[in-house]
C-alpha cells in the first residue's frame, strides 16, 4: 500500500509536466533578452553596416547607435547570467542528455523527410523527433557562439585571445553577424511550429 | 564618430519626419521594452541604486551602464596590451571621423597652442609645442576601434602620458584625466586613472611618422588603443587631473563612459 503510494507521488506528476517550471522560466526569459539583443543588435549594426543593407529603423531598438548600444549592454547581462544558468541546470538534471541526445544523421534525414512530407507525429510532445534534437541543440551551440564571439567584439584587449580565436575584430564581427542570422532562421521556424502545434506552446507556458 | 545622425533629407521638414518614424515605431514594441525594462530592472539593484524614485527605462539604462563602467574597470588589466601590428597592416588611407566635416575641423595654429595643466599636479605651467616636442617619444602600431563598429589600423608616435604625468607631479591617485579639445562646441572626455597610466596611453604628435595632420587631431592627440575611438580626444588644449567625473561629450549623450576594449 504504502509503496503504491510512493510510485503514485513520484510518477503521476512527472507524467504530465512536458516543460518543468525552470525550463520555461528561463525560456520566456530568453525570449526577452533574445528580443532585445537583436532589435537593439540590428541598430548597432546600421551605425557600421557589413553589407550593403540596413535595418528599418522601425524594427531596431534604442533610436540611436548610443541607445541602442545601452539596451544590447543591459541586456547582455540578462542573456548571460538566464544562459548560464540554463546550462548548468540543463547538463545537471541531465536534461540535455535526455532530451536531445543522440542525434544521427540518418535519423534526422528520416525525420527531415517525415516532416516535409506532414507525417511526422505529435503525439508525445515529451519526446523530441530528430529535426528538433538537432535545432535544439544546434541553438544551444549558436547560443553559446554568439555570446562569445559578442565578448571578443567588445573586449578585444583584454580578451585578445578570444578575440584571435574568432579571426581578429574585424572577423568576430561577422561571426556575432551570422550566429544572429542563425538565430532569426531559428525563430522564424520556431514560431511558425509552435503555433501550428499549440499544445507545444501551451505546454511551455503551463507546462502540460 | 558621427554624432545622433541626422536623417536629413533636404526639402523635408526635420519636425514631420520624427513625426512620421515615431507613428512607424509600433506601439508594442515600446511596451514590450518597457515590461522588459521591468525584469531588467532587478539588475539594478546589484548596482545598489535606488530607482524607487521615478521609474523609467531611460534612467535603468543609465544606471546599467554605471554598473557596466564598474565591471569594466575590474576587467581591466593595467598590464595588458593592446596587440601591436606591422607597418604593412596601417589601414589606408586612415578614416577621418568627427561629429563634424573635415573642412569643419579646428585649425589649430602650433605657434600660439599650448597645452594647459590644471588640478591635482605640482607643476601647473603651460606647454608650448616645442617643449612637449622635446619630450621622448615612442611609436605605436594598434588597432583604433570605433564606437560604430569599424576598425582601422594606425601608427601613432608621441610620450607616454605617463610619463608626462610623472614630470608634471600629477597625483596619479586621483580618478580622472579629463581633457579640452579646440573645436567649436568644446570636445572634451574623461580618461579613468588607470587608463591614463597605462603603458601605450600616450599624447600623441604624429601620425604615420608626419607631424600630426589637421585631420587626426593637430597638434595633440590622445591615443589610447584600450578605449573606442571617442575615448581618443583629438586637437586638445587642456588636462585637469581631478577626482570629479566631469562629463564628456559623447559620454554625456548616453555612450558608455568607460567604454573599454
Amino acid at each position: 500500500m504504502s509503496s503504491l503510494a510512493v510510485i503514485d507521488v513520484h510518477h503521476a506528476p512527472k507524467a504530465n509536466v512536458i516543460q518543468p517550471a525552470w525550463v520555461r522560466i528561463m525560456h520566456w526569459i530568453n525570449a526577452v533578452a533574445v528580443i532585445l539583443m537583436i532589435m537593439s543588435g540590428w541598430q548597432v549594426y546600421n551605425a557600421s553596416p557589413l553589407f550593403s543593407f540596413s535595418f528599418p529603423p522601425a524594427i531596431t531598438l534604442g533610436s540611436w547607435l548610443g541607445g541602442a548600444l545601452l539596451w544590447h549592454f543591459a541586456a547582455m547581462w540578462l542573456l548571460m547570467v538566464n544562459g548560464l544558468f540554463y546550462l548548468v541546470c540543463g547538463f545537471a538534471t541531465g536534461r540535455f542528455a535526455r532530451k536531445l541526445l543522440p542525434i544521427t544523421p540518418s535519423g534526422v534525414m528520416a525525420d527531415t523527410r517525415a516532416a516535409l512530407t506532414f507525417k511526422l507525429p505529435h503525439e508525445d510532445l515529451s519526446k523530441y523527433n530528430q529535426v528538433q534534437k538537432l535545432l535544439y541543440a544546434g541553438i544551444i551551440v549558436v547560443g553559446i557562439v554568439i555570446v562569445l564571439s559578442g565578448l571578443s567584439i567588445w573586449k578585444p584587449v583584454q580578451l585578445q585571445y578570444l578575440t584571435a580565436l574568432f579571426g581578429g575584430y574585424d572577423f568576430a564581427r561577422y561571426v556575432h553577424f551570422a550566429c544572429m542570422a542563425a538565430i532569426c532562421a531559428f525563430l522564424v521556424v520556431h514560431v511558425a511550429l509552435a503555433l501550428l502545434v499549440p499544445k507545444s506552446l501551451r505546454a511551455m507556458i503551463i507546462g502540460r | 564618430m558621427a554624432r545622433k545622425r541626422p536623417l536629413l533629407i533636404p526639402g523635408v521638414d526635420k519636425k514631420l519626419l520624427v513625426k512620421d518614424a515615431a507613428k512607424l515605431m509600433p506601439d508594442f514594441t515600446r511596451r514590450r521594452f518597457i515590461a522588459a525594462g521591468a525584469s531588467l530592472g532587478a539588475l539594478t539593484l546589484l548596482t545598489g541604486c535606488d530607482v524607487s524614485d521615478g521609474f523609467s527605462a531611460e534612467e535603468m539604462l543609465k544606471q546599467i551602464s554605471k554598473f557596466n563602467d564598474a565591471v569594466q574597470a575590474r576587467i581591466f588589466n593595467p598590464n595588458a596590451l593592446a596587440p601591436t601590428f606591422p607597418e604593412s597592416a596601417i589601414t589606408k588611407p586612415f578614416p577621418f571621423n568627427a561629429y563634424y566635416d573635415l573642412d569643419d575641423a579646428p585649425e589649430v595654429d602650433g605657434k600660439d597652442w599650448k597645452l594647459e595643466v590644471r588640478g591635482l599636479v605640482d607643476n601647473k605651467k603651460s606647454w608650448t609645442l616645442d617643449e612637449l616636442y622635446k619630450l621622448p617619444q615612442v611609436k605605436q602600431v594598434t588597432r583604433h576601434i570605433c564606437v560604430e563598429g569599424w576598425s582601422a589600423i594606425g601608427s601613432w608616435t608621441g610620450t607616454p602620458l605617463r610619463d608626462f604625468l610623472k614630470l608634471i607631479g600629477a597625483d596619479t591617485s586621483a580618478k580622472y584625466c579629463w581633457f579640452q579639445c579646440a573645436d567649436a562646441e568644446g570636445y572634451n572626455s574623461p580618461l579613468d586613472m588607470e587608463t591614463a597610466l597605462h603603458p601605450q596611453t600616450q599624447m600623441t604628435f604624429k601620425f604615420a611618422d608626419q607631424i600630426l595632420p589637421r585631420a587626426y587631431g593637430y597638434p595633440m592627440k590622445i591615443r589610447v588603443p584600450t578605449k573606442l575611438g571617442f575615448k581618443n580626444p583629438k586637437y586638445v588644449i587642456s588636462m585637469e587631473v581631478t577626482n570629479d567625473y566631469k562629463g564628456g561629450y559623447w559620454e554625456d549623450q548616453g555612450y558608455n563612459s568607460f567604454s573599454g576594449s
